[in-house]
């Protein structure tokens, strides 16, 4: 714990012993805090904010699709000049389509939903103090903040923010000429991300040293509850592939301002033949997509890991196949990073690479499906209590599941040539990345809100905004795959100057109005959550009857979150409802001598271990 | 005055939403509700979870059948007529998944939801069923495998040699299609090359280029395989025939190309549809700027009489931009070019 003192009492000699309390500046406390726990609401809040205007850029370009013929005047006094003659202009509907994948991907779903979580839970949960390194942590999120600050104001410059798509595939990319968000718009996009991946390495590391190193005593690597296995794995991931888009997104910047010609190769623009070849465009989607398909998992093994714990909580079971759990963690892991080519089966790529991509693609839903079925054996004969948390992880299988299983036929190369780049695509990715983990983050925040501010969210209105965002997603995402299948490409302004495409309306109309009521049924969320910050009922220390390391704090843990030892662990976080105990819970920091009459056959011998540890001096 | 007006309805609904949420919440607290472990709509729950599962399923089939008029007609290619069929096997396969997960997902809240009396079941794992899920979905994705590998070598395989030739180049915001003519070779071209007359860029030095035709529409020949030969001049473009089930992209500097064989004229594909206005079309799938969406490039399809009829109507580009053509071949058919080295080294030489 390397806290700085900034109040330094002359006439006191410190003893610097750092369990204690030392009175901190409001600065220090709220704003550059090195407090984990401060930096984990920190990010929830930008993440939340980040989220509101990424889903209200979708409510906007919903209304075009919708209804292609609304007069949009009325829109004038928020976008101006964008609304021509009623009309939304053709290229800031792309900036806003650009805009909405970009913040939703890396500003909500990393930063918010990573950023809030990793950085709460791995201290609370295996027993540390806090992160490995304060300092770092606070870089991290004033990194984030800046790359916030930079993507904010791109939104509102003149040429507009970057409109390429959020994959900002060259030449589109690089050429100012070639579209008004590729000039000011792209720069500040590459220097918002280029700060963006600091902040995310600064995290990411610190969250492997923290849970290698800071674990506390008997924490094992197998006695680690998943939620902490998916935010390591996540973050090694984060590790290894950020750096490659920190790279891709170097060789744009090169190109657009220096005149090199990595991506860009015999091009003729706005009436003149440019000066670069050689260059390749696929060779940045080969960078892009090394970094871009893992971090599909990136955004998704958090939620898969809130969810697991949040599961087992809430069936009072163990979770179905702890080990299997982690080696499917560790499968999709590695898979992740040999799969990126199946999103380019279209792109003049080698076929025969196509069909080596469509295999190891094929060959990740096993470990996914693997998953699947252990959270439904998990709620099988379970005792479920349905918190609104428990409702949000239950609604993030089904959408892991309904999404997942479309991803069998996108990685089938020969199915992908007619359905790449079109509504299915963008049904599939919505459900199985982009709903599933926002249900996976909103479940995590319903479950640990009492440990962040020490009150509970009312639950009733937890119940009713589960249900209207579950079936309205449903309705919003699932009818995609219709228009998908009649072919519609995905980021048109209208469809209807194609004969083949001009269909359908009424099913874009009806997704529309099912994406306005979703989007506003979050408001009620919103209320909630800020009302019960300040109004909430009172927490008690271990609301939902949980295993977990963090329900053995205060109810508001303070600095160094526990007041007097860090508890030692004595057994896995899943001792739900076992035979002969007490309660149907058994927390992680009560030894096996404490509960003979439950206790398993490997465990008995355990227990004389551990009798022997307690009994020496040292230990207590 | 309106907008006011609005605004304070708006204010005062939220106010009267904000009282009956307090009333909830110190009628419960009262009540003393919140003291037990679960509150009434537990079970509540259970029951939604299946309701909205038959909701989901009814759905899903219910629009399926709406929906169908909609999809595209069938495939007037012969590759695309094997990928929708594995399309519709392989979706099969997935809804048999779907289906069976999400029914246990729906049913397990409804029948275990939590009751005081009873603990749940202690059963933190089992291999044999672990092992049994592992190994029937890797079984059911090699069989999608290899069906799905054995359509893209196929596809992607060495165009016949008795392909037709077509290039198709892609440019904001529109397409441009190029025959090779009569000698069936298409001429070389350089993007230095490209202006307002040329668009392809083409080297007229090149006599392969001198008989090339540059018309308004695509034709395809029924029965005959057909080589697009796909080029963008500016940003990466996408050549997407949806009735032709054919994608691939456009990408400047780097030329690709797909081959499929059509199979039904556009004269066919009218009376099957019932409409006699239909029109094969060309569309762009890559995004690339402001007109991204109004690529569109009609497509015919012709029996083989009428497309040797067709080739035979057309006027080569070089015909139609004589003048052009001569100042070009001034400056850059081999002669001209000899003459100025033969300068150059006159000039080196003094």
């Amino acid at each position: 714990m390397a806290t700085v003192d900034l109040q330094i009492h002359s006439h006191e000699v410190h003893a610097h012993d750092h369990h204690e309390h030392h009175e901190q500046s409001f600065i220090r406390k709220y704003i550059f805090s090195e407090d984990h726990k401060i930096i984990a609401k920190q990010f929830l809040i930008s993440g939340m904010f980040w989220a509101i205007l990424g889903g209200g850029m979708s409510m906007l370009f919903r209304l075009q699709l919708g209804f292609p013929d609304a007069n949009l005047d009325w829109l004038k006094p928020l976008l101006g000049e964008w609304i021509e003659n009623g009309k939304m202009n053709p290229e800031f509907y792309l900036a806003l389509v650009t805009m909405h994948g970009t913040i939703m991907v890396f500003f909500v779903l990393t930063a918010g939903l990573s950023g809030t979580f990793s950085n709460f839970l791995i201290p609370l949960q295996i027993g540390a103090r806090d992160m490995a390194s304060g300092f770092l942590n606070m870089l991290s999120y004033w990194f984030f903040f800046a790359s916030s600050v930079i993507m904010f104001v791109s939104i509102f410059i003149e040429t507009g923010p970057a409109s390429g798509g959020w994959v900002i595939y060259p030449p589109l990319s690089a050429l100012p000429q070639a579209m008004s968000g590729s000039g000011l718009g792209m720069t500040l996009w590459l220097c918002s991300m280029s700060l963006f991946i600091v902040s995310s390495l600064l995290g990411s590391i610190n969250y492997i040293t923290t849970v290698i190193n800071l674990r506390t005593k008997g924490m094992s690597f197998l006695r680690l509850p998943l939620t902490i296995w998916a935010f390591l794995i996540t973050a090694i991931i984060g590790v290894l592939s950020f750096p490659v888009l920190f790279s891709a997104a170097l060789l744009l910047i090169f190109d657009r301002s220096f005149g090199t010609s990595f991506y860009l190769s015999e091009i003729y623009i706005a009436g003149e033949a440019l000066h670069n070849v050689g260059g390749s465009p696929v060779l940045f989607q080969h960078l892009f997509w090394f970094l871009g398909h893992p971090e599909v998992y990136i955004v998704l093994l958090p939620a898969l890991g809130i969810t697991s714990e949040i599961i087992a909580t809430n069936s009072r079971k163990p979770i179905f196949g702890y080990k299997a759990m982690i080696g499917s963690i560790l499968g999709i892991a590695f898979l992740s990073f040999i799969v990126w080519a199946h999103h380019m089966f279209v792109t003049g790529m080698n076929p025969f690479l196509g069909s080596i991509f469509m295999l190891l693609t094929l060959v990740i839903a096993v470990p996914s499906a693997v998953k699947a079925f252990n959270y439904i054996a998990t709620l099988w004969r379970g005792n479920i209590v349905f918190t609104p948390a428990m409702l949000f992880s239950i609604g993030l299988v089904s959408y892991f599941i309904s999404g997942g299983l479309t991803g069998l036929i996108l990685g089938n190369a020969a199915l992908d040539i007619q359905l790449h780049d079109t509504y299915f695509v963008v049904a599939h990715f919505h459900l199985v990345m982009g709903t599933a983990s926002f249900f996976g983050m909103v479940a995590g925040i319903y479950h640990w809100f009492p440990k962040m501010f020490g009150r509970m969210m009312d639950a009733r209105l937890g119940y009713i905004h589960f249900w209207f965002t579950f079936i309205g997603a449903y309705l919003v995402f699932f009818p995609m795959h219709y228009i998908g299948i009649a072919g519609f490409p995905r980021r048109y302004y209208s469809h209807t100057g194609f004969d083949a495409f001009s269909t359908f309306t009424d099913l874009n109309q009806f997704i529309s109005v099912a994406a306005f009521l979703t989007f506003a049924v979050q408001f009620l969320f919103l209320f909630n959550f800020i009302y019960s910050i300040f109004k909430g009922r009172k927490a008690s220390s271990n609301p939902w009857y949980s295993n977990t390391l963090e329900w053995t704090t205060p109810v508001n843990p303070g600095h160094g979150n526990w007041p007097g030892e860090v508890p030692t662990v004595y057994r896995w976080p899943y001792d739900y409802s076992k035979v002969g105990a007490d309660d149907d819970f058994i927390p992680q920091n009560v030894p096996l001598s404490a509960t003979l009459s439950s206790n398993l056959e490997h465990e008995k011998d355990l227990q004389k271990v551990e009798q022997i540890d307690i009994s020496s001096p040292n230990a207590q | 005055m309106t907008t006011f007006l609005i605004l304070t309805g708006v204010l005062l609904l939220l106010a009267i939403l904000f009282m009956l949420f307090r009333t909830q919440v110190l009628i419960n607290v009262l009540k003393g509700s919140y003291n037990q472990r679960v509150d009434k709509s537990n079970k509540v729950h259970g029951y939604l979870f299946v309701a909205f599962m038959f909701f989901i399923f009814l759905g899903m089939f219910g629009y399926h059948q709406v929906a169908k008029k909609y999809y595209l007609p069938e495939s007037a290619s012969i590759h695309g007529v094997e990928t929708d069929n594995l399309f519709w096997i392989s979706m099969g396969i997935i809804l048999v998944a779907f289906i069976f997960t999400n029914v246990l997902l729906f049913i397990f809240p409804l029948k275990y939801h939590y009751r005081e009396d009873r603990k749940a079941y202690f059963y933190p794992d089992n291999h044999t069923l672990e092992r049994v899920w592992t190994i029937i979905p890797a079984i059911v994705l090699v069989v999608l495998l290899f069906s799905g590998l054995k359509i893209w070598t196929s596809i992607t395989q060495e165009a016949p040699v008795n392909s037709n030739i077509v290039e198709v180049l892609g440019k904001q915001f529109a397409w441009q299609v190029r025959y090779p003519g009569s000698d069936g070779k298409l001429g070389q071209q350089s993007f230095k090359r490209i202006d307002a007359i040329n668009e392809f860029g083409i080297k007229v030095e090149d006599k392969n280029s001198h008989d090339d035709f540059i018309p308004r529409e695509l034709h395809f020949q029924k029965g005959t395989p057909v080589l697009l030969k796909i080029r963008a001049r500016d940003v990466l473009h996408s050549v997407f025939l949806p009735h032709f089930r054919v994608k691939m992209d456009a990408v400047p500097g780097m030329p690709t190309s797909f081959w499929f064989t059509p199979t039904i004229s556009t004269a066919e594909m009218r009376e099957k549809t019932g409409n006699a206005e239909f029109n094969y079309e060309l569309a762009c799938t890559e995004v690339c700027g402001r007109g991204h969406f109004a690529m569109r490039f009609i497509v015919v399809v012709d029996e083989p009489e009428e497309y040797v009829k067709w080739l035979a109507s057309q006027k080569s580009w070089k015909s139609q931009n004589e003048d052009y053509f001569a100042e070009s071949m001034k400056k850059y058919s081999p002669s001209a070019k000899s003459e100025i080295t033969n300068q150059n080294k006159e000039l080196s030489s003094l």
